[in-house]
């Protein structure tokens, strides 16, 4: 691949330019480029730079929402192909995401499933107003590495500890890691619940499923 | 004069509300509460899917009916808080999980304990007018949390109180509570002791709950508070203008459900708007947009004669600091400029989350300053100085002036100890003052005087809604059982 289509690879995910990044893989498709060398080469390499520009406080929410857009057309054009040659994107982890019971707050959750989606995380969103059940499972089903909880309401904070109790009752505490997030979270819940983690926010959050993944 | 800040011009004030009655007309309000969209429909609204198409001639009818004040009142009896005009109080910020403990300055769970502190805390300072339910209190299960707070503050506090309730079944037994407090629902109507706040979810939403709620309120003649609270951004337009719209579209809903299920029943125009932070994702209440927001919202509502209320006084740190005194002391300034009948959220740390009562003294010194602002320079009849320059003489003996006696506690407002004017190099920094006089307060603190037999009647529906519960002690409710 060129160091010119690497670097507009690159500058249409910065720039949150969905069109230009899908049509730049089509053109690297047609020209024989693998599609994984055009993911870590060209595509990645943006998101982390979003990323860095991010924690210096020099792009904003809707500027990464832009650029995660360009990732998901890239990956679009990219995905189908990869499969074709029997090959995948290597998944970062399973991650399943909701909102408390009773909560219908979906903003801090949808921005951290986004994210994660952009750092190729395969991501089920269960909504909003999600019971403990429910939660348990879809945990269950897609053999979930990770299980973020978000609340906005003090009132349906607790929901969250109702869920981590329902995993133990359930036999899953063990095998999947639980982090909680949304404004009245603090460290101190989460630990008091007894949550592998906590967010303060999006970028946090997905700092916290690296980690958690590794 | 009285001094007096605006934010909007009344051309744009009025582009507000016409593309909020388009709003409501063409893109319509979702209305949970099946009653209340029947309302609605009767009254000539189109309703489809749960989403009500509110026409303009509708909504303007049902503005005609809301009263343009009404008064909230103590125990005694008294109009304690005017609703209406320019009149403006301040109450403490409400339905926080945490408190700020005022010995490790770290935030804990809060509990019946620290709110019965802070509503003492508050009964001492003419600052605040009212009460809030301020916590959610870790030792009382969510499920009654809304109504044992009001008890507690019922039990503690003479003064009006601004509260809410989590669900219908609990706003029965709140409204028992207080009917029993007044002397019964007839009393209770004619001089409310509370006003309810009803949140609407952005955007657009009126909840099964929170259109039940309206309905139910409308029906008791007790005052509802509607609390949109558009996050500029994130559940609402980005731009300021765009927010207030959305503000101004879901107030006008719930004043439409409201008025309908009992016309002329006492409403406020009240919200908690804020701005999203790009880059955190956090609802900073100590920004300056989010103060613009409220008070923008607020003259609206002034515009159409409502009475007002908003959110602010809060910080958002976690820590009492200048960056705590800075927000805080801002927006008390700018929301009593404002003429803001109700502004909640003093004592408020942490995005709301946190409550400090020793924030909630210092806040007060904010407040007080404000208050003195409200009250001008006043132009006195006759000269204003020459006369006394006069009298004064050569030797500027203004201190010993009979009128400098007379005239300096009228002109100056005189801080608590809070404020350091000592001029002492070894004075204690803001904290320890304020710990001080939290505990002058607290040591001050007289019980209301509540006679033994409403108090019994308390405990009673306390004791009813708890059976089933497990919950055999009522905490923070203890009184001599009255003599049979």
């Amino acid at each position: 691949m060129s160091p010119e289509m690497i670097s507009a690879m690159r500058q249409s995910i910065v720039e949150g330019a969905p069109e230009r990044a899908a049509e730049l893989a089509r053109e690297a498709l047609r020209n024989g480029i693998a599609p994984l060398d055009a993911i870590d080469a060209g595509y990645v390499p943006g998101m982390t730079e979003v990323g860095d520009q991010f924690a210096k406080r020099k792009m904003f929410l809707p500027d990464m929402l832009a650029s995660a857009e360009a990732m998901k057309a890239a990956m679009d054009v990219l995905t189908p192909e990869l499969e074709r040659h029997g090959g995948q994107r290597p998944r970062a982890g399973t991650v399943v995401l909701g909102t408390t019971k009773g909560d219908i707050h979906e903003i801090g959750k949808t921005l951290v499933g986004t994210l994660l989606v952009a750092n190729g995380f395969e991501v089920h969103d269960l909504g909003v107003d999600v019971s403990s059940d429910k939660f348990a499972a879809k945990v269950r089903e897609v053999q979930a590495d990770v299980l973020g909880i978000s609340a906005l309401l003090t009132t349906t904070m607790q929901g969250q500890k109702s869920v981590i109790e329902t995993l133990s009752r359930e036999g899953l505490r063990s095998k999947v890691k639980v982090i909680v997030g949304g404004a009245p979270v603090t460290r101190r819940w989460a630990d008091e619940i007894g949550a592998d983690g906590y967010g303060k926010d999006a970028v946090s959050a997905v700092e916290l499923v690296k980690e958690l993944v590794k | 004069m009285r001094p007096k800040f605006e934010l909007l011009d009344p051309e744009l004030i009025g582009r507000i509300l016409n593309e909020a009655f388009l709003v409501l007309e063409k893109h319509g309000a979702k209305v949970g509460d099946s009653e209340a969209l029947e309302l609605l429909r009767a009254a000539g609204a189109k309703a489809d899917h749960g989403t009500a198409f509110v026409p303009r001639t509708l909504v303007e009818k049902c503005l005609r009916s809301v009263p343009k004040e009404f008064f909230l009142y103590d125990r005694g009896g008294n109009a304690a808080v005017h609703y209406g005009g320019d009149h403006v109080h301040f109450d403490p910020g409400s339905s926080c999980l945490n408190i700020l403990d005022a010995q490790t300055e770290q935030p804990r769970p809060a509990s019946s304990a620290d709110l019965i502190r802070l509503v003492q805390v508050t009964e001492g300072m003419p600052e605040y007018a009212a009460q809030s339910t301020a916590m959610v209190c870790n030792d009382i299960p969510a499920e009654m949390g809304d109504w044992y707070r009001l008890l507690l503050v019922l039990w503690y506090s003479a003064k009006p109180i601004v509260t809410g309730a989590f669900s219908a079944r609990t706003l029965r037994i709140m409204l028992e509570l207080l009917a029993t407090d007044s002397g019964g629902f007839d009393r209770l109507r004619q001089r409310p002791r509370a006003v309810f706040d009803v949140c609407p979810s952005p955007p657009l939403n009126w909840s099964e709950f929170a259109s039940r709620n309206l309905i139910e309120l409308a029906r008791n003649g007790v005052p509802a508070e509607m609390i949109p609270m558009p996050l500029a951004g994130a559940t609402a337009p980005v731009t300021l203008a765009g927010a207030i719209v959305q503000h101004a579209a879901e107030s006008l809903a719930g004043i439409t459900i409201h008025q309908l299920a009992k016309p002329g029943s006492p409403l406020v125009w009240g919200g908690a708007p804020a701005i999203f932070d790009m880059s955190t994702g956090n609802t900073p209440m100590g920004a300056i947009e989010t103060a613009m927001l409220n008070i923008g919202c607020a003259q609206v509502g002034k515009f159409l004669g409502l009475p007002t209320h908003g959110y602010l006084v809060a910080s958002d740190g976690r820590q009492i600091d200048a960056q705590a005194g800075a927000e805080s002391a801002t927006s008390a300034v700018l929301g009593a400029l404002a003429g803001i009948n109700m502004i909640s959220g003093a004592g408020m740390l942490d995005f709301l989350a946190c409550h400090s009562i020793e924030k909630l003294v210092i806040d007060a010194e904010a407040i007080a300053s404000a208050q003195r602002l409200l009250a001008g320079v006043r132009g006195r009849a006759g000269s204003l100085a020459f006369e006394t320059l006069e009298r004064a003489g050569s030797a500027a003996n203004f201190l010993q002036l009979a009128e400098t006696r007379t005239l300096f506690r009228e002109e100056q407002h005189f801080p608590s100890a809070v404020t350091d004017r000592s001029g002492d190099s070894g004075a204690p920094g803001v904290l320890s003052r304020a710990r001080a006089r939290v505990d002058e307060l607290v040591s001050a603190y007289e019980p209301t005087d509540i006679p033994g037999h409403v108090r019994q009647a308390l405990a009673n529906i306390a004791e009813l809604a708890l059976k089933g519960s497990g919950i055999v002690q009522l905490p923070g409710i203890e009184f001599a059982q009255p003599a049979v």
